[in-house]
């Protein structure tokens, strides 16, 4: 499996990564290389494997409903980059 | 014998018998860190004021005679850990100025137990790498030799351990970054079995394989920090209800009769001939103490290193979304728009390593690839787990190497990724299967240590401790230091 | 050409528990910003989710009513996209495995007839939170505080064939999520909405037509509008020669029309995929008859026990249990009423019906309660007061005067039932009117009407009427 520049410049984008146009070619290589290496898993004959998600086979617990957190904010909004009146704030977003 | 060449139980009973105070303690190993230890880089941050107060605190506290094993004995936590009001970095450019609000689950236990936290130990970015050259802090240098790696992702941890500049560290291990460092610089280290210790507040890289766990000089050491780092914790679905037995009182059992299994595959082609006589000599020893050995098939073990390259880097680009640059962490300078503030703010905040798994993340699990990547990675994952079962139908331990060679040497593989993921062969399955093992010194090989891994089965983290320490019991490899920090 | 219409709605319910799907933090609707966003809610480094056992239990709680197979096993998954709402870059949903799946729901029709509409799943998911414009330049600011407010998304078939169609099955899942307490369905704090998928084939053909998803449609009224429109505008579309495009639309209410969302949702690729930090949900038979056992009573037994013990009609008992609410206040009415279920029928759909809607009042916001609604009409009941009387004291009682008893006494609103007293109304009305009287006689005998009123009106309407009918029939045939 080979990956092309434009390629991975679609996987970027759709990770919101920037990657220097000068860093391509090398991203393109080394993740062409590791999905190279990763496609041993199609050897192995797994029609009647059911996926593993979690290495204990367990349920999931529940939790009762209760309110158990108070209001952080400041403290929690101490480490933002960008609050006003209690909003985070980002580059206008158009809908 | 001076502070700083004691183990955890060493300082535990000098404590206990007035040899010296908490605060002379955390004074000594503070001078270790900030002397010789400073070349290693091995601290990322060094909270000296807390750590003096911590030490007052249990010093009061065995005066009051309420002190427990632990309290008073100086550690380090790995910078992936939560820790309060102090900075959590977890290596990464993008949380360089991230003051975290709360403190991990395994933080609140050890701080509960009375042990002092001197600083937060360096570590590959995001846990992501074998050799902790990723960490934007700079890499950790191996102190048997500092032209050579510490291992990763826990290096700091670990190399901090063996230069004697604290008795013990938190590491964590998502594919062998506590047992492959643990080997790397000659000391012990155990990844317990996935849910015996919560992940609350451990910044996730891959979810299904992360666990965290102790790095000591002995297994006796790791057995301590375990019974405090181990218990419920309803804040993390994934950590289990179930009583954390007291590994310490387990031991000195009789290893006479235990069954340990030799996986052929372990023993195999990449195997460095001088790491493998180690482990053949470790083996004997094990047999001179009544163990029975057998040899085992790890059939799918070709496969684990493939696997996980795909669940892990599937999981952590997705659990790597939320450092976006708006509640918290690095936030690039102007943004012009929001994909703008996405791409730079992610683009600048993460390094190479770190892009390039989210990158093949992303990959493995998008639209067209996902059947053929992620979903055939977690069938390989049952068989290889389906295979440690069995084997411990049969065994009670395997045994084998923990690492194909010795630490390599700073930048000799950091061209190519997938020579650095094979550095982690014999140690990811163990993950993939979440299963417990353990990595312990057992001598060294062209100068420099090695480690031998033994693998239990789910929750038999007892054993594994038990007969780690019955073979520190009659030998010493894990009492040398490195003659720069002896 | 002769269009058909297909329409699937996916609506999201926000259930009513107190703390969020996956954390402790309140879901109270109106805080101040983010001060009910915990660290787990805002997504910081290491905190990790627990499923609500509440929200659970409200989803199965909707499955069994609704003949849904409630699934003994079930996954959360992640849908990964980047958007300033969505805190962790992911929501936590369901994907594959869903909890509930599988039902139908019969919907009524404004003609009468019903309707089947089938229901593909319903899942539980976390809500976001919100993107907030007004006020600041050149920038939004985010407010998590719904982010973790639990959703369950509950998926039609595309059955509905019309826009009127779309709603009435809207209305139907709107009453049933507030019957059954999983929901408060207001739709204006966003707690109850729906986005539809909309195509036209022409009429006859098999396979559907391209669809749209119209998102944003937070009332009834805006569905069908919004359907209406979306509607002829695909079928402009295609007349004209063009195709109709796979997209997201977005409705704008204040313009009538529906626009292509070109932002948010552009080349999305969800890489849904199991979440690592949740295991499977797993319910056992146990689980599920706990919340049957909690079930209240449905629409449809309600209607057949309003019928029976209350001598309904089908429509007024249909009426009457429409909503939980109504059919609570009616209830009790009857209650405070000792036992008028007729004539409380009458009095909460028609008087108590016309003056809410006048006000455009939810029940909820009556400013008559039912204990004061029954303890008039108990008074009817006794001849206290006639019916007549009654509008004046509702009236009253409306605008805030207080009880029935307290009305009728403060203006002596009380029915005049002696009989010499009517009687000796009666007789004035008769010598005062002697003509009408002689054609009374002569055969009129529709002018009893008219002395009837007489009497009334001498009574300041407070006369009994039945008694004065007697009478005056007694009187006139002397």
């Amino acid at each position: 499996m080979s990956l092309s520049n434009k390629e991975v410049e679609n996987i970027a984008h759709l990770a919101r990564l920037g990657v220097d146009a000068q860093d391509l070619d090398s991203y393109a290589s080394n993740l062409s290389r590791i999905l190279e290496f990763v496609e041993a898993l199609g050897a192995v004959d797994t029609s009647d494997v059911e996926p593993l998600a979690h290495p204990i086979d367990m349920a999931q617990r529940l939790r009762p409903d209760a309110v158990t957190e108070s209001d952080q904010r400041e403290l929690f909004q101490r480490v933002a980059p960008s609050v006003e009146g209690g909003l985070y704030l980002v580059p206008r977003v158009i809908e | 014998m001076s502070v700083h060449d004691k183990t955890v139980a060493e300082l535990s009973a000098g404590l206990a018998a007035g040899e010296y105070s908490s605060e002379e303690l955390t004074r000594a190993f503070l001078q270790r860190i900030q002397g010789p230890g400073n070349e290693l880089n091995a601290f990322v941050t060094l909270t000296e004021e807390r750590a003096l107060e911590a030490a007052r605190a249990a010093d009061r506290r065995r005066a009051a005679s309420q002190a427990g094993p632990l309290t008073g004995v100086p550690m380090a936590h790995k910078d992936i850990f939560c820790t309060r009001d102090v900075r959590t970095s977890c290596g990464s450019r993008m949380l360089d100025n991230f003051i975290s609000p709360y403190d991990a689950h395994v933080v609140e236990q050890l701080n509960a137990a009375g042990m002092v936290s001197l600083g937060k130990t360096n570590m590959d970015e995001f846990a992501m790498g074998s050799s902790n050259e990723t960490s934007y802090y700079g890499p950790v240098k191996n102190p048997w030799d500092t032209q050579a790696v510490p291992g990763g992702s826990s290096g700091g941890s670990a190399a901090a351990v063996a230069a004697r500049l604290v008795p013990a560290s938190t590491g964590t291990d998502t594919g062998g970054s506590i047992r492959q460092p643990a080997a790397l610089c000659g000391i012990t280290g155990l990844k317990p079995t996935y849910g015996r210790v919560s992940r609350y507040g451990m910044i996730a890289f891959a979810s299904s394989l992360d666990q965290a766990g102790p790095m000591a000089r002995t297994a006796e050491d790791c057995a301590l920090l375990l019974e405090a780092m181990a218990g419920f914790d309803q804040r993390d679905s994934t950590c289990v209800d179930q009583p954390v037995p007291r590994y310490s009182d387990a031991l000195n059992q009789d290893l006479a009769g235990v069954k340990i299994g030799l996986p052929k595959e372990y023993f195999g082609e990449g195997l460095d001939a001088e790491v493998a006589r180690v482990v053949d000599a470790a083996i004997e020893e094990y047999r001179k103490l009544g163990a029975e050995f057998r040899e085992i098939s790890l059939q799918n073990t070709a496969l684990a290193v493939p696997a996980y390259y795909v669940i892990a880097p599937a999981e952590c680009s997705s659990n790597l979304s939320r450092f976006d640059g708006v509640r918290f962490g690095y936030r690039c300078e102007n943004p012009q728009d929001l994909e703008d503030l996405y791409k730079r703010s992610r683009g600048e905040g993460f390094g190479a390593e770190v892009k390039r798994r989210i990158l093949v993340g992303t990959y493995a699990l998008s639209a067209g690839y996902f059947d053929a990547y992620y979903l055939k990675a977690q069938k390989v994952r049952r068989l290889i787990r389906d295979d440690f079962l069995a084997a411990f139908n049969e065994v009670d331990l395997i045994l084998g190497p923990t690492s194909p060679t010795v630490a390599f040497n700073l930048g000799e593989r950091a061209d190519d990724p997938v020579s650095m993921y094979l550095s982690d062969v014999y140690t990811i399955a163990v993950n993939l299967a979440g299963l417990p093992g353990i990595s312990h010194p057992a001598g060294f090989a062209h100068g420099r240590p090695v480690g031998v891994q033994l693998i239990g089965t789910h929750f038999d983290e007892a054993r594994l401790l038990n007969a780690a320490h019955r073979y520190q019991q009659v030998t010493d490899w894990h009492t040398r230091a490195p003659e720069a920090f002896a | 050409m002769e269009w058909e219409v297909v329409i699937g709605l996916e609506i999201h319910a926000q259930l009513a528990t107190r703390s969020k799907i996956f954390s402790g933090a309140s879901t109270a609707y109106g805080a101040e910003p983010n001060t009910q966003a915990c660290a787990v809610d805002l997504g910081l480094p290491g905190v990790l989710p627990v499923l609500n056992a509440e929200a659970v239990n409200m989803a199965i709680k909707f499955g069994l009513a609704t003949g849904c197979t409630v699934a003994p096993r079930s996954v959360f998954a992640r849908k990964n996209y980047f958007y300033p709402d969505l805190p962790k870059g992911y929501q936590i949903s369901q994907y594959e495995l869903p909890i509930v799946h599988g039902g139908e729901v019969l919907v009524e029709l404004e003609d009468g007839s019903s309707k089947r509409v089938g229901l593909t799943r319903a899942h539980l998911e976390e809500d976001a939170g919100k993107s907030l414009h007004e006020g600041f330049e050149g920038v939004t600011g985010i407010d998590l505080n719904r982010a973790g407010t639990p959703l369950l998304e509950i998926v039609s078939e595309p059955d509905m064939r019309s826009a009127k169609e779309a709603v009435a099955y809207m209305r139907q899942i709107h009453s049933l999520v507030r019957y059954l307490g999983i929901c408060d369905g207001n739709m204006q704090e966003g707690s109850f909405r729906c986005d539809a998928n909309v195509s036209v084939r022409p009429k006859g053909q098999e396979e559907f037509g391209t669809r749209a998803e119209l998102k944003n449609l937070n009332s009834f009224r805006f569905i069908e509008r919004a359907i209406n429109f979306e509607v002829e505008r695909q079928i402009d579309v295609i007349e004209s020669g063009g195709q109709v495009v796979q997209e997201t639309r977005l409705y704008d209410a204040d313009r009538n029309e529906t626009r292509s969302m070109r932002t948010k949702e552009e080349a999305n690729d969800y890489r849904y995929f199991p979440d690592p930090d949740l295991l499977p949900v797993e319910i056992v038979e146990a689980d599920i008859e706990r919340a049957r056992a909690e079930l209240p009573e449905l629409p449809d037994a309600k209607r057949q026990r309003f019928m029976e013990q209350y001598a309904l009609s089908d429509s007024d008992a249909g009426q009457l249990t429409a909503s939980r609410e109504v059919a609570d206040y009616y209830e009790a009415v009857v209650e405070a009423s000792a036992g008028e279920g007729k004539l409380a029928a009458n009095w909460v759909i028609v008087e108590l019906g016309g003056a809410l809607n006048r006000s455009d009042l939810d029940i909820a916001d009556s400013p008559v309660s039912a204990a004061q609604l029954g303890g008039m009409l108990k008074r009817i009941a006794d001849n206290t007061i006639s019916g007549k009387i009654a509008k004046d004291v509702f009236e009253a009682m409306w605008q805030g005067e207080g009880d029935a008893d307290a009305i009728i006494e403060a203006k002596g609103l009380k029915q005049v039932t002696d009989t010499g007293a009517i009687e000796a109304m009666v007789d004035e009305a008769i010598a005062a009117n002697p003509k009408q009287v002689e054609q009374y006689k002569a055969g009129k005998e529709k002018l009893l009407g008219f002395f009837v009123g007489q009497v009334m009106k001498a009574s300041k309407g407070k006369a009994n009427p039945a008694q004065v009918n007697e009478l005056l029939k007694k009187r006139l045939s002397d």
